[in-house]
């Protein structure tokens, strides 16, 4: 599995409400902050993590965030994990296509953060919710 | 209920988004700014994103949809101020914001609102005849 390492610390952060999608951006924020990342770096994983979470919400009927330094060998980065136990993706690779939606939205989510990200990985079956784990290594 | 304010300035309608908008907070903005442009007669608004620290898919489209219902009010629509980070995430994201004018600043947006609104104001007396160029 390409997404692994030692974890270091963890944080969760529940998300019910578009103004917990906000409190995700802000907890993000402070993570990217303390790890020194650069400003466009920061602003990268804080925008994914933004769309990640409206998902969460939107799509999976709501979730959390759970926030994690991994470290593999020399590297440190950011892990954030969204989970939600919502219908579940079905076709995986439709999904993670630029402008295809299920909702009302632009269809960027997805894929759009996918390339915010170094790392990205989508667990689902349908009825039986969504994982999405993504790593932005320093 | 939490609102971004809507300064009126003359014709123009000035917006500085200072907060971390919740998506509900960003569509009543869409929806007092176009209650706003028809009450004020406005031919201009500028809103100034300085302070957003990010703009994701929902807040862009949120800014192209107040330009675009702006337009069919007849009233022109520039986004100051976006920080160098915010332009190239939002490029990676996929949105380029078509459609939207942008400025660097207040004063450049300013600016070509006012060159902008001259122009049409202009060509007011052009009735049934073709004046655009």
């Amino acid at each position: 599995m390409a997404i692994s390492g030692t974890v270091q610390k963890t944080e969760t952060v529940p998300i019910a409400s578009s103004s917990d999608v906000v409190l995700v951006r802000q907890r993000v924020r402070v993570w990217t902050t303390e790890m020194k990342f650069s400003l466009v770096e920061q602003t990268k994983i804080v925008t994914a993590a933004s769309e990640l979470g409206r998902n969460t919400l939107e799509h999976g009927g709501g979730g959390s965030l759970e926030l994690a330094i991994v470290v593999n060998g020399s590297r440190q980065g950011l892990r954030l994990r969204f989970s939600d136990k919502g219908p579940g993706i079905a076709d995986i690779s439709l999904a993670m296509k630029d402008g295809y939606t299920s909702g009302s939205g632009l269809g960027l989510g997805l894929g759009g953060s996918k390339r915010l990200m170094s790392e990205f990985e989508i667990d689902t079956k349908p009825g039986g919710g969504t994982t999405i784990t993504a790593i932005r290594w320093k | 209920m939490e609102r971004i304010p809507i300064l009126r300035m003359g014709n123009y309608l000035l917006v500085t988004i200072q907060v971390d908008m919740h998506d509900k907070l960003a569509l009543t903005l869409q929806d007092d700014l176009t209650n706003r442009i028809t009450e004020a007669n406005a031919k201009g608004v500028l809103i100034d994103i300085s302070s957003l620290e990010i703009v994701d898919s929902f807040i862009g489209r949120t800014l192209a949809n107040i330009a675009s219902m702006a337009r069919v009010l007849d009233a022109e629509t520039v986004v100051v101020g976006m920080q160098p980070a915010v332009a190239i995430t939002l490029v990676e994201l996929g949105m380029s914001l078509p459609g939207i004018r942008t400025a660097l600043n207040v004063e450049s947006g300013m600016e070509y609102l006012r060159e902008t609104v001259a122009d049409h104001e202009g060509s007011d007396g052009y009735i049934g005849d073709s004046a655009e160029d």
